[in-house]
């Protein structure tokens, strides 16, 4: 699916002063009597690019939502960005400013225009001037490759079309952290290679990243890790070769088996 | 072999009917003459459906439909020309000789126009003209309620043209120094001057403002600082209410006019006007209300909806001149357009918060996100993201209860007030005027003003919502 295999820089990973950008310990959520989220350890450092994956229900959109306050976590602790991420708004609004996230229904604004959409985070979050908001939008419009858009509004681009704008929109705000809630999956699967090879240009230029996605070709290309989550926990994680040709857990080689086997 | 290959798949498409190749593009032809044009249009949506007579059940259909459109285009067409008949050929335009009521006699009743006529007697209405649109407003007077709706009106068109510079700023003067304004020439204003009051509003603005300042500077951390941004917000509310008292407290030398004296479309839209422009953010607020996370707010907000929803207009108005006066203080007297106001705009804002709410509820719980998700606040995404969309989406429903608030300013007539209705009432009560068509007339005429208001807000809404439109 996708063409080009990103260079590792393992470097980023090894080198002495690795900032840790995401940090969860011992990380508990529930829906009423429904553990969720079971005893949740993860540290993903700048630069990484983790793949999340597992199947339905396993609790992976809950995961990635905990971390910029989608949804709330009730026992353990989340550090985003060196920031607690505890009940202080101050504190959340802090987090969203640096984690840009995209959904798999892009949630783009119908009502605003595709720079608008792009502008607003930046003006009314950043306090960017108007100007150089709109600079900055065409800058990553450009990136995505669709300035051409700038004036249409949401409702009038193709899917794939759409979630390059939501990915504009998320950068635009020059994040820290990028996360991805299954961007692909709610496209046709010609506009899926597009979107697909935006997120490698962005894995390429050092963004770190956390998707959750079923597109193993992604994760084999652009992962530094894969993590496979079932019934809310953390069951394996490993580099992409190891765990797609060694996986060492049951319920990771019978859901690999069923995403892989046909 | 190439001519052959051709004629082999040609074989191929005869024979075998799934596959087939194109070999030629199909013309490009203009529409059929019928469905293009007034013919076209006549054709298609009236003659289409009487002239199929193929089979003995379609010709009975047809003659059926024949039958129907020429009865309803009787129908149509008489009472079209009923009305105009009675507005206008038959109509009588002048009254020369003063003759007031005679003028619009038949020679059975004792005047001049042909046994049998039946038509509008205008030169009444001409008489009745000020009583019907500013009631006992005194007539010395009347430029004040002529200028003050003619600044309303260039302040309201030059919002409502999109062409126009400084039009939000023209919309906060309308919003603001406008009401004011008006109230100053409405009444006359100088009320006196409580110093004592305009200095409490004014010291509680300040102080409020100062606590937004010093949110904004950061002094003011946690779960606080969205209370001193409120606390901002408020602080101008006070100051605005200062400046009010101040201009309605300073004698301009205006002669004072009681509202006792207003009447007519004066009131209608003094009425509406406030209930219409007060409950639509006030709507907005108690919809947010019933929908935010805090229950204080919620609490509040489903006690007075739910009250205000449950409670008959003309109950509301009732309490108001009844109720409201127990409450007071002795001597204070409570204006009775002001407690007709008070009461017409709280029950408005009930009816708009749950117009309002619905069309919240209908927006998807991603937009929420996503603004959240760029790190929008409360507010911010709510005015940015969530009420742009809400309101475009219930923008019928907003200006269907903005029409019905209008037309029920009639019922404050049962609480002493003369508003259009009421005041075109009295005048038909008057013996000088008395013929068997003074109110037909008079009716007439209320149903055309009211008809005429109605009707132009109902297409300028449709004009915003053709403008708001983004297809999808
Ligand atoms: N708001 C909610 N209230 C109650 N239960 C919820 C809520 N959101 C999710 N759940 C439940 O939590 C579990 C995990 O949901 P989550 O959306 O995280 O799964 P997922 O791994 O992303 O699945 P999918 O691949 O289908 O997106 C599911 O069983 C879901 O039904
Ligand atoms: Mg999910």
């Amino acid at each position: 699916m996708v063409k080009t295999s990103v260079a590792r820089d393992d470097n980023k990973k090894n080198s002495s002063d690795e900032t840790v950008v995401v940090s969860m310990e011992h990380v508990n959520k529930w829906f009423g009597q429904f553990h969720v989220l079971r005893d949740i350890n993860l540290r993903v450092v700048k630069g990484e690019r983790i793949v999340v994956c597992g199947p339905s229900g396993s609790g992976k959109s809950t995961l990635i939502r905990c971390l910029n306050r989608l949804e709330k976590h009730q026992d353990g602790d989340i550090n985003v960005h060196g920031i607690e991420l505890n009940n202080d708004v101050k504190n959340i609004d802090e987090i969203r400013r640096e984690v840009g996230m995209v959904f798999q229904h892009f949630n783009l604004f119908p009502h605003l225009s595709i720079i608008e959409n792009c502008m607003l985070a930046p003006i009314w979050v950043r306090k960017t001037p108007r100007a150089e908001a709109e600079e900055i939008a065409m800058h990553f419009l450009t990136r995505v490759k669709i300035p051409e858009q700038a004036l249409k509004y949401p409702g009038q681009l193709s899917g794939g079309q759409q979630q390059r704008v939501a990915i504009a929109r998320a950068l635009c705000m020059q994040p820290q952290l990028m996360l991805f809630d299954e961007p692909t999956s709610a496209l046709d699967p010609e506009m899926i290679k597009e979107v697909l090879d935006t997120m490698v240009e962005l894995a390429e230029d050092g963004m770190t990243m956390i998707c959750v996605t079923h597109e193993m070709g992604f994760a084999r290309k652009v992962a530094d890790r894969v993590i496979f989550m079932d019934e809310g926990q953390i069951i394996e994680q490993n580099e992409p070769e190891a765990f797609f040709n060694n996986p060492q857990s049951d319920r990771t080689k019978l859901f690999l088996s069923q995403i892989l086997g046909h | 072999m190439v001519s052959n290959g051709t004629r082999k798949e040609r074989a191929t498409a005869t024979n075998n009917e799934s596959a087939f190749i194109r070999q030629e593009d199909a013309p490009i032809l203009p529409p059929p003459i019928t469905s293009a044009g007034v013919a076209g249009w006549l054709n298609d949506n009236i003659f289409a459906s009487m002239l199929d007579f193929s089979t003995l059940g379609a010709a009975v259909k047809s003659i059926l439909m024949a039958i129907f459109t020429a009865f309803v285009a009787y129908i149509f067409f008489d009472q079209v020309y009923g009305l105009l008949d009675f507005a206008i050929f038959s109509a009588v335009w002048q009254d020369p000789e003063e003759q007031k009521r005679q003028v619009c006699w038949t020679i059975e009743q004792g005047g001049k126009l042909p046994n049998g006529w039946h038509g509008a007697c205008w030169p009444y209405i001409i008489a009745k003209t000020k009583f019907i649109l500013y009631g006992a407003y005194p007539n010395e007077s009347l430029w004040r309620v002529n200028s003050t709706y003619l600044l309303g009106a260039i302040l309201l068109v030059w919002v409502m043209i999109d062409r126009l510079p400084y039009r939000k700023l023209v919309g906060a003067v309308l919003l603001t120094i406008y009401p004011i304004f008006a109230t100053v020439m409405l009444t006359g204003g100088g009320f006196g001057l409580s110093q004592f009051s305009v200095g409490v509003n004014t010291i509680i603005g300040l102080a409020l403002i100062s606590l937004g300042r010093a949110g904004k500077m950061g002094w003011i951390t946690g779960p606080f600082l969205d209370l001193s941004k409120m606390a901002g917000v408020a602080g101008w509310f006070f100051i605005f209410f200062a400046a009010a008292l101040v201009s309605v407290g300073v004698d301009f030398d205006l002669s004072k006019v009681d509202t006792r004296d207003w009447g007519g479309l004066l009131i209608t839209l003094v009425v509406a006007t406030t209930a219409i422009v007060v409950s639509l953010p006030l709507g907005i607020l108690l919809a947010l209300g019933r929908r935010s996370s805090l229950p204080v707010a919620r609490t509040l907000s489903i006690i007075f909806i739910e009250f205000w929803r449950g409670v008959p207009l003309i109950t509301v108005l009732f309490m108001a001149s009844v109720m409201i006066p127990l409450f007071m203080p002795e001597g204070v007297n409570f204006d009775s357009l002001l407690r007709a106001l008070i009461g017409v705009t709280l029950w408005q804002s009930a009816y708009m918060a749950e117009v309002i709410r619905g069309g919240l509820q209908a927006i998807d719980k991603g937009q929420y996100e996503g603004a959240d998700a760029v790190g929008l606040s409360y507010w911010q995404s709510m005015r940015l993201i969530i009420l742009p969309q809400a309101l475009t989406r219930v923008l019928p429903g907003i200006v269907n209860t903005i029409i019905s608030v209008f037309k029920d300013t009639s019922l404050v007539s049962i609480v002493g007030l003369f508003d259009l209705l009421g005041a075109t009432q009295a005048t038909i009560a008057d013996a000088a005027w008395s013929t068997p068509v003074q109110a037909s007339t008079g009716y007439l005429v209320v149903a055309l003003i009211f008809f005429v208001f109605c009707f132009g807000m109902s297409r300028y809404s449709m004009y915003i919502e053709r403008k708001l439109d983004r297809g999808h």
